[in-house]
């Protein structure tokens, strides 16, 4: 038991090595033992070379940054779906498009893909369609609810038809013109301004003048 | 998977992709190999949102997938293909030098999409091209279409793998996912299509009526929202094809300081002749006679074939063995060494590592540990007191600059025991570099840089948020007053809305920004340096 500490003490910190061998010599101070781990930001000996400029590095630079904030919009860039809400609200029906869980906003060629990664796509075309029936997760009443959603469905397929023919005659290309241009020329049901409200449940034909999407 | 490797790649994805998409490949990253449900349960996120992100990350290829025999699929991710999202600039601008406007925006659609079938790109680009042209211009698809073929002659995009063709026996079930497969010989075979038309722009009144009429007939011949003709046919970008044209770059722009500009327009020009011929990770191009140098060397230069001779044979005397000499047949045949690595032990010091790492050396630790550094390569091991007396620098700074570097691995001890009881007082103990783990440990680094890098720019962006959301709210306002003709001391006022100190911060901040961003491409730089020399010695038997 007392043979434990028997090398301490004698001569300062022996190793198994010569240490002259090493470059340690006699009687040299070695560096005092380090009693804490290095410090978080070690204090800066040199400074970095300076960046090279240029117009190449410029170029990439811009185009650093424009990716990125292209990425953003792109359908690629996967945003959590808005939360339920815990009332359905009339409102909600005008809503614009959120993200939403159980769809994929760009359509992917499925038969590259592994079947069970297949998810419902969703077009993104605002108010051009008749909108889905929201699935009823609470069981209601069946017939009543059921003749509800019918009459409502009619009342939106009127007035989606008469859009439906408007953009038909416009053809493609000017979205956000068209979208003017048929809000003042049909009669709306209601005082709000149909392209800002949008409940995002839209199911329907290809729509074939969205740029953002990648048409196959 | 080092740690720094993986946070590097969650940043990359969290930027580009969210945060969902992140989580999933972190979990690949993490744990491997997985199938759907384990990862559902591991990221905690809803099935439909993983199975969007496993679809964004297939698209893109930074994941892929397999049929395992029990029937389930395992998808895997690849990380070394997400860290090259850093490198996606550098690709987009070399295209762009090599091939023009159509070259960097077919490059970048392929890149922002994953893989493209070729139609699309072309419309995609010749669209883009269109908005950037003056009133009443196109771009017309053919020019676009030419420059695409080209890329695919030279290799710089190539096809994706394709599904193969189903038998159509309904007794088969369908596998799970399809095995993707495609010949070699296919890659880069462009499918004959004609493609008609031009770019269309999104905002313009004069071009209303051509666009409904030329869309109108396209619609009936069954052209955009139809099946394309080359359905099935998709396109990606052929990052190994832009690594081994920066190496060529690097190559040559090494040849030219060493020796002189003529050298490395010899070695340039011998190396744009072996573009498609030589395999990837070969180590050297295939022989070319000086005959064939000679008549491919490029127009503006005019130097004799026996002057091409005495240039060729000082390249190969060079003890960096640039190129080799290979042959006597037709003038005598010549090689481009384009392997990095080490090769024997005995090789001399590769060209472009090591000024890296010296230069690295010479910034972080001064211009005497560089020297040191320099000696050690040179003379591959040496003492304590060698390495005082070769470097000229006094004992106590050399040993204090050896110690150093030993703790940051860049040099090691190598012991050579005089006697078999290996006694200490009774041994050689040498330094050496060990080239290999200097670099492993310099590319460790060099992947923490990045990350840091972007976590700080994120914070600065995090910070200012508050004052860039006001900053964009006052630019709309200004754009909207401007569009509808507002007076200028009405614009002034809101422009004023942003006060003074403010505008500061905001310089500050894109000042500081773009810093970053600056220097995170040019960390990228040493980070292709080092990775090809990792590689390249790695397939060395």
């Amino acid at each position: 038991l007392s043979m434990a500490g028997r090398g301490r003490g004698r001569g300062r910190g022996q190793m198994t090595f010569n240490v002259e061998a090493v470059g340690i010599g006699k009687g040299d101070a070695l560096p005092p033992p380090t009693l804490q781990p290095s410090p978080l930001f070690p204090a800066l000996e040199r400074r970095a070379a300076p960046l090279p400029g240029g117009e190449e590095g410029e170029y990439m630079l811009a185009l650093k940054q424009e990716l990125r904030r292209a990425m953003r919009g792109l359908p690629y860039f996967v945003k959590p779906g808005a939360p339920r809400r815990d009332i359905e609200r009339y409102s909600d029906k005008y809503q614009l498009s959120s993200p939403m869980d159980n769809a994929i906003d760009w359509n992917p060629d499925w038969r590259r893909l592994p079947r069970e990664l297949k998810i419902r796509v969703r077009q993104l075309r605002k108010g051009r369609t008749a909108p889905l029936i929201p699935k009823q997760h609470v069981a209601v009443d069946k017939e009543e609810t059921i003749k509800k959603l019918e009459s409502l469905e009619k009342k939106e397929e009127e007035v989606t038809s008469e859009e439906e023919e408007e953009k038909e005659e416009e053809e493609e290309g000017k979205e956000e013109e068209e979208e003017e241009y048929d809000e003042e020329e049909h009669e709306e049901e209601t005082d709000y301004v149909l392209s800002y409200f949008d409940n995002g449940e839209s199911f329907g034909p290809d729509s074939d003048d969205n740029g953002d999407e990648a048409v196959y | 998977m080092t740690q720094a490797e993986l946070r590097l790649c969650s940043l990359l994805l969290q930027e580009h992709f969210g945060e969902i998409v992140e989580k999933v490949g972190n979990s690949l990253l993490r744990t491997g190999p997985r199938p759907l449900r384990l990862l559902v349960g591991d990221t905690g996120l809803l099935p439909d949102q993983v199975k969007k992100a496993l679809c964004v990350l297939i698209q893109h290829n930074l994941v892929w997938y397999e049929v395992q025999p029990r029937g389930s699929v395992e998808y895997e991710a690849r990380s070394e293909r997400i860290l090259r999202i850093l490198r996606y600039p550098r690709y987009i601008y070399t295209a762009k030098t090599l091939y023009g406007d159509p070259g960097e925006l077919l490059v970048e659609e392929l890149l922002l999409h994953g893989h493209l079938p070729m139609s699309c790109a072309v419309a995609r680009v010749a669209d883009r091209l269109t908005e950037t042209m003056e009133d009443g211009k196109t771009m017309d698809y053919a020019e676009v279409s030419s420059t695409f073929v080209r890329l695919a002659d030279t290799h710089f995009i190539q096809r994706c793998p394709i599904v193969p063709e189903s038998s159509r026996s309904t007794k088969v079930p369908l596998p799970p996912a399809p095995a993707l497969a495609i010949a070699e010989k296919d890659m880069y075979v462009v499918p004959r299509l004609s493609l008609v038309g031009k770019g269309k722009r999104r905002h313009s009144c004069n071009e209303e009526e051509e666009g409904e009429h030329a869309a109108k007939k396209q619609k009936q011949e069954g052209g955009s929202s139809e099946t394309p003709p080359d359905d099935g046919i998709y396109w990606q970008v052929n990052l190994e094809r832009f690594h081994q044209h920066f190496r060529d770059q690097a190559l040559v722009s090494a040849t030219a300081s060493r020796m002189d500009q003529t050298s490395s327009e010899v070695v340039r020009t011998m190396l744009r002749m072996s573009e498609v011929t030589t395999a990837s990770g070969a180590s050297h191009t295939q022989p070319l006679s000086s005959n064939e140098i000679f008549r491919s060397l490029p127009p503006g230069y005019n130097i004799g074939k026996q002057v091409l001779d005495q240039y060729l044979a000082l390249l190969a005397d060079d003890p960096l063995e640039f190129v080799g000499k290979s042959g006597d047949s037709g003038g005598g045949t010549y090689t481009v060494k384009v392997m990095w690595g080490p090769g024997a032990s005995w090789a001399p010091p590769s060209p472009f590592l090591h000024p890296s790492l010296i230069r690295l050396l010479l910034r972080r630790f001064g211009s005497r540990c560089a020297r040191i550094f320099r000696l050690l390569l040179r003379k591959k091991h040496l003492e304590q007191k060698q390495v005082e007396d070769f470097a000229m620098i006094p004992a106590k700074e050399a040993k204090d600059m050896l110690y150093r570097m030993l703790s940051e691995n860049l040099v090691s001890l190598q012991e050579i025991p005089k006697t078999p009881d290996h006694a200490p007082s009774r041994t050689f103990y040498l330094y050496t570099v060990n080239v290999m783990a200097a670099a492993r440990m310099l590319l460790h680094r060099c992947y923490k840089s990045v990350a840091n890098l972007m976590e700080r720019r994120q914070h600065e962006m995090r910070e200012n948020k508050r004052l860039l959301e006001k900053s964009q709210r006052v630019e709309a306002i200004l754009a909207s007053m401007q569009a509808t003709g507002a007076e200028a001391s009405q614009l002034h006022e809101v422009e004023e809305m942003i006060t003074g100190p403010e505008r500061q911060q905001l310089e500050n901040l894109k000042r500081n920004v773009n810093k970053i961003d600056a220097s995170e491409n040019q960390v990228d730089e040493t980070i292709f340096v080092l990775e090809s020399f990792i590689m390249s010695t790695m397939k060395t038997p």
